[in-house]
């Protein structure tokens, strides 16, 4: 993984003491709250329910069994034991004073993390593969180009008071594995048919109140012009944006708007004028950038079976773990979505614990991924089972990975001062409804998002199922939609008409399956029959 | 009844206007009629209280329940993880709330 230089470790300090210095002025009266909100949310501090929540940036969700600790040692140290992992591969916290931010900052920059650019109007986290440098299908590791443009946009002054927030996801694969679409800019690694190596550039797309699916901009961005073409991108919208509406500031208002074909007629003639003045990084800061993301020294010659004896082991491998490139090796997703959890919540032992199993089986790797689970990406296939006997003594060997229970739900109610109905009881209740394995693996891929409010940070857009959480004179109230999808085959989830208390929604999602399950052809997954039989069928069922 | 509530600037734990001070415990509110502002205004410079407002809440004997139930989960806290709300031993706690 990419590791800091000392140019790198004397941002992130120098970023420490001046919030200190912020906090001890706001402390002390010397600054407002209006003074002071703009400075702290620069440093991922918000203002939630019940108390501060600092949001953590973990780039690219990558992360080091030393920064897992870190994380965990917080969460016992500053917060109430927990962390949350967030729909971004970020980690918060709940329960934070303000008066110990700059200790947590200050513990975090030891390990080479900080919580910059996570609020406020920047270039946010970027998002890439969970599992990158592991997956069989991709075509190269992804993850370098996201750390450029990490560093290239980091306090980049053009950058940094920005319209409204972006983000930027990065894959290398054909399986979008991340809702690359689904982003203000998505870029999708590719070779053309001389076997150069560039970026298919997909603009436009995000979720909240007004969802777009990305459309494709630029089919063939040559890789080394990633930069200057991005920046090109943000000058336009930069120009053009509704700064004076909040809810037309995203740069999918701009596209959809001025139209697909003269937003890119504006970003290349952009993007000729800033090629003459060269602004692209040279190649070989991408080499040094790369070579912090060359693959683990992979034994060879290593049993390729997995012993399958124990029962409840097979299951879990056959929901959980996923093919790796490497022979020998498989790539394992820790889910955090236990029968009555809170989707993304993760104990400080039980952090300690995935640090130490990144350490000993993993290349001292682990993954955040936005479906708010974790991975270890590089497991040897003999080393299985004693992995699977650990997670599963902590509470982290649920095999449920993308079925029913494994639900994306943002805080909500529950924790978020933005939300208007709360997300996780709504999750559980699913959960619950659905509880036996036997009916989850018989469903299949479905994949359930629930969001407490409009701005979408539980995804519903995307989901197979998606529950959108709203304020009904003062009582919450849930709408139900069908069909989105944040993968390869993104789409945009439809409502399905009235929405339901929380009991009603329950009953609706399974009224939906029932529907599937009824008119499934062979090996058609809830989202494929929903596309073939459409919408009607469901509202019939749900409503009639 | 109106009462006045924010978020203690140095913790920012949910705090609630007593009349003489703040309390974490929403029973502890008075009502503060059309002086909620004011005080509010007091609290926030004197650095006691950040992101302060007033709300409407109903009192039903020594009970005070925000009449938003956004406010009732800032009263008692998450209602999934009631181990850290403040009243991790009520049973009933989820009517409360709802």
């Amino acid at each position: 993984m990419y590791r800091y230089d000392q140019y790198d470790q004397a941002i992130v300090d120098a970023r420490v003491d001046e919030f200190r210095d912020q906090t001890a002025r706001r402390l002390a009266g010397h600054l407002t709250e209006d003074q002071f909100k703009p400075l702290r949310l620069k440093n991922g501090l918000y203002l939630q329910l019940h108390a501060y929540m600092l949001r953590v940036a973990v780039p690219y969700g990558t992360l080091n069994g030393t920064q897992m600790r870190m994380l965990g040692h917080i969460a016992r140290t500053y917060d109430r034991g927990y962390g949350h992992f967030t729909t971004r591969q970020n980690i918060q916290y709940n329960w934070i004073k303000l008066e110990q931010a700059p200790d947590i900052l200050a513990d975090l920059a030891t390990v080479e993390m900080h919580a910059i650019q996570t609020s406020g109007e920047s270039i946010r986290n970027l998002s890439a593969d969970q599992y990158a440098g592991a997956a069989a299908d991709e075509i190269c590791d992804p993850r370098p180009w996201a750390e450029l443009i990490r560093q290239a946009t980091t306090f980049h002054p053009e950058f940094s008071y920005l319209p409204r927030k972006f983000k930027i996801a990065v894959i290398a694969a054909d399986e979008d594995r991340i809702a690359m679409r689904l982003h203000d800019i998505g870029l999708r690694l590719v070779t053309n048919d001389a076997g150069e190596l560039g970026f298919e550039v997909y603009i436009g797309g995000g979720m909240g109140r007004t969802p777009f699916v990305a459309p494709l901009i630029r089919p063939f961005l040559p890789a080394d012009n990633l930069f200057s073409y991005i920046e090109a991108a943000l000058r336009v919208w930069n120009r053009w944006a509704r700064r004076d509406n909040i809810h037309k500031q995203r740069i999918k208002i701009l596209v959809h708007e001025m139209g697909e074909e003269e937003f890119r007629r504006q970003v290349e003639e952009e993007w000729q004028a800033i090629l003459a003045n060269a602004s692209d990084f040279p190649r070989k800061e991408l080499d040094r950038i790369a070579t912090y993301f060359a693959p683990p020294p992979f034994e060879t010659g290593l049993v390729d079976e997995i012993d399958r004896t124990d029962p409840d082991f097979a299951l879990w491998v056959d929901q959980n773990v996923k093919a790796h490139k490497a022979p020998g090796y498989t790539i394992v997703n820790i889910s955090l979505k236990p029968a009555n959890g809170i989707p993304g919540d993760i104990t400080a032992d039980q952090i300690d614990l995935v640090a130490d199993l990144a350490e000993r089986y993993s290349f001292d790797d682990v993954r955040s991924t936005h479906a708010q689970n974790l991975v270890l990406p590089h497991v040897r296939k003999a080393d299985l089972y004693a992995v699977w006997q650990a997670l599963a003594a902590s509470g982290l060997a649920e095999a449920n990975l993308d079925l029913v229970s494994d639900i994306i739900a943002c805080p909500g109610l529950d924790y978020c001062s933005l939300a208007n109905a709360r997300s996780i009881p709504i999750g559980q209740k699913i959960a619950a409804r659905f509880a036996d394995p036997v009916r989850q693996r018989d469903l299949g891929e479905l994949k359930i998002k629930i969001s407490g409010c409009i701005n979408a940070c539980g995804h519903h857009h995307a989901g197979h199922i998606g529950i959108l959480g709203v304020d009904r004179k003062g009582t919450e109230n849930y709408q139900l939609l069908l069909g989105g999808s944040g993968a390869e085959d993104a789409s945009l989830g439809r409502i399905t008409g009235p929405g339901f208390d929380e009991n009603g929604i329950v009953d609706a999602v399974e009224k939906a399956t029932n529907v599937y399950l009824a008119q499934r052809q062979d090996g058609e997954r809830f989202l494929d029959t929903y596309r073939r039989i459409g919408i009607d069928a469901f509202k019939e069922a749900i409503y009639g | 009844m109106k009462i006045l509530t924010g978020n203690d600037l140095a913790t920012g734990d949910v705090i609630w206007w007593t009349g003489t001070g703040w309390s974490i415990h929403v029973d502890d509110a008075v009502d503060v009629g059309d002086k909620g502002d004011d005080i509010g205004s007091s609290e926030a410079a004197a650095r006691r209280v950040n992101s302060q407002y007033v709300i409407d809440a109903v009192q039903n004997g020594r009970e005070i329940r925000p009449a938003h139930i956004k406010d009732r989960i800032r009263a008692l806290g998450p209602t999934v993880r009631l181990d850290l709300s403040l009243k991790p031993a009520d049973p009933t706690v989820g009517n409360w709330v709802i």
